[in-house]
């Protein structure tokens, strides 16, 4: 395939970036997206430029390290498919592909491709956990978990955290992100004692972040690698009532 | 009252009150726009109702009260939450294309801006009289103050692209405002919306009948 690549190029988080035009010829459409930005990147550094900065990791959709807005959509243009996972037999030869990095004041530029995250491990740090007592681990089977909670819980903790919902989202929310997080112990006895704190802590630190506020659009839902529903996020906002309500004075 | 300030604080706390107060819209609209129908029952129906209305007293103004407090909170939380959504993007994409979200849910703050024009309008010119398009006006004469406005072609225009707005506002609203409520059940297709196209194509065509069979000469 031949390709022609717009991509993100800025040297720091305080530089000015700019879309550079890349051409990329002979590219085989069995490579995933980020196997094909590895050999523009080795095109690159033969030629004595600097290569372009993404984000990867395990490459097989279970990390959450890669990202990218791939002509206009997060992840690219397969649904449910992280753009490690993305290949490029889902685009036309001769096609220009604009390349960008998740844009949210929560989420600013570190160089080219590459985003600062970690304002979602912070939302984590604020409630998205149990407290459990050290000590021997007591028999699996002796909580009891219904089938559609454990099923429930499942769904959303299919999140890996790549920030897809937030780069889609219009308003720049972490809604679904920490919606799932919530879910994932929420649904589960075990996430039951600190229900409410968790729910008031973590919307908390997402509005501190910096992060919109849900308006529905639904883009998240649709950009989400996992397809984690914004059913989440209506459960998130009963539990953030309730927990209001009775907890706070 | 700082539980409700606190609560307010939150993007969350400011949905659910543009929710509440957007479902009190609702209901009011779907009356409304049943009580115009009278005007097909003729002259008498529809005076009557209206004077039926006007003899509540205290009622009425209660209900006015809310209603115009409802309209205040729903407006200063939209434009809150507008401020913090756009902040959170300070920086746009070159390249971005929608891929689920309807045209109605992108046109809520534009929409709405011109159905508070409406609102403001509509109020100026059935209710105090002050507008007076036709040079008629009697508060004793519901029925004439409509058949006179509405054989005018360019109020029967502005109420019908009102009437539209008002149309995508509840198909989005009708819908997102019991997700951020948290009431939904789990649903396989969270984005489809039946009900919310329902109610906003019942009221959209109840609100536009009247103008419309007035313009034409169906009534009056």
């Amino acid at each position: 395939m031949h390709l022609r690549l717009r991509v993100w190029r800025q040297a720091s988080a305080t530089a000015t970036g700019k879309l550079v035009e890349y051409d990329a010829p002979n590219i085989s459409p069995d490579m995933s997206f980020l196997e094909m930005l590895d050999v523009v990147n080795e095109r690159l550094m033969e030629k004595g430029d600097d290569p372009i900065a993404f984000d990867h990791d395990c490459r097989e959709g279970i990390c959450g390290s890669c990202s990218l807005m791939i002509n206009g959509a997060a992840h690219g243009p397969m649904k449910a498919t992280a753009t490690c996972q993305l290949h490029m037999r889902s685009f036309r030869d001769g096609e220009t592909i604009d390349v960008e990095p998740w844009r949210a004041k929560a989420f600013p530029v570190i160089r080219d491709l590459v985003v600062d995250r970690s304002a979602l491990d912070r939302i984590i740090q604020a409630g998205g956990f149990i407290s459990a007592a050290t000590g021997g681990a007591q028999d699996a089977n002796a909580i009891l978990v219904p089938k559609t909670a454990a099923d429930a819980a499942m769904d959303a903790a299919a999140c890996i955290g790549c920030g897809a919902c937030v780069a889609a989202c219009p308003n720049a929310s972490a809604s679904l992100f920490t919606a799932s997080k919530i879910s994932h112990l929420g649904h589960l006895p075990q996430g039951q004692p600190e229900r409410r704190r968790r729910v008031l802590s973590m919307v908390n630190q997402m509005e501190l972040e910096e992060f919109g506020g849900c308006t529905l659009y639904g883009e998240c839902q649709e950009a989400c690698p996992k397809e984690i529903s914004i059913d989440t996020i209506s459960r998130m906002n009963g539990d953030f009532i309730r927990a209001g309500l009775t907890d706070w004075r | 009252m700082s539980r409700a300030l606190r609560f307010y604080r939150s993007a969350i706390g400011k949905k659910v009150v543009m929710a509440v107060t957007g479902l009190i819209g609702i209901a009011f609209v779907i009356a409304h726009m049943t009580g115009n129908l009278l005007a097909f029952a003729g002259p008498e129906a529809i005076n009557s109702y209206s004077h039926f209305l006007k003899s509540t007293g205290e009622l009425l103004l209660v209900l006015r009260a809310v209603l115009i407090v409802a309209v205040i909170l729903h407006v200063i939380a939209a434009a809150q939450l507008t401020i913090q959504n756009r902040a959170a993007r300070p920086m746009g994409y070159v390249d971005r294309e929608p891929q689920v979200s309807t045209w109605a849910s992108r046109t809520m703050r534009w929409g709405g801006l011109l159905l508070l024009v409406f609102i403001v309008l509509h109020i100026l010119h059935f209710t105090t009289g002050d507008l007076k398009p036709a040079g008629v006006f009697s508060t004793a004469d519901v029925y004439g103050n409509i058949i006179a406005s509405f054989r005018i072609w360019w109020v029967v225009l502005f109420y019908l692209i009102s009437m539209i707005a008002l149309g995508f506002h509840l198909y989005h609203g009708a819908w997102s405002s019991v997700r951020s409520l948290g009431l939904r059940q789990p649903s396989p297709n969270p984005l489809q919306r039946r009900v919310a196209l329902a109610v906003a194509a019942i009221v959209w065509a109840g609100f536009v009948a009247v103008p419309v069979a007035v313009f034409v000469g169906l009534v009056g």
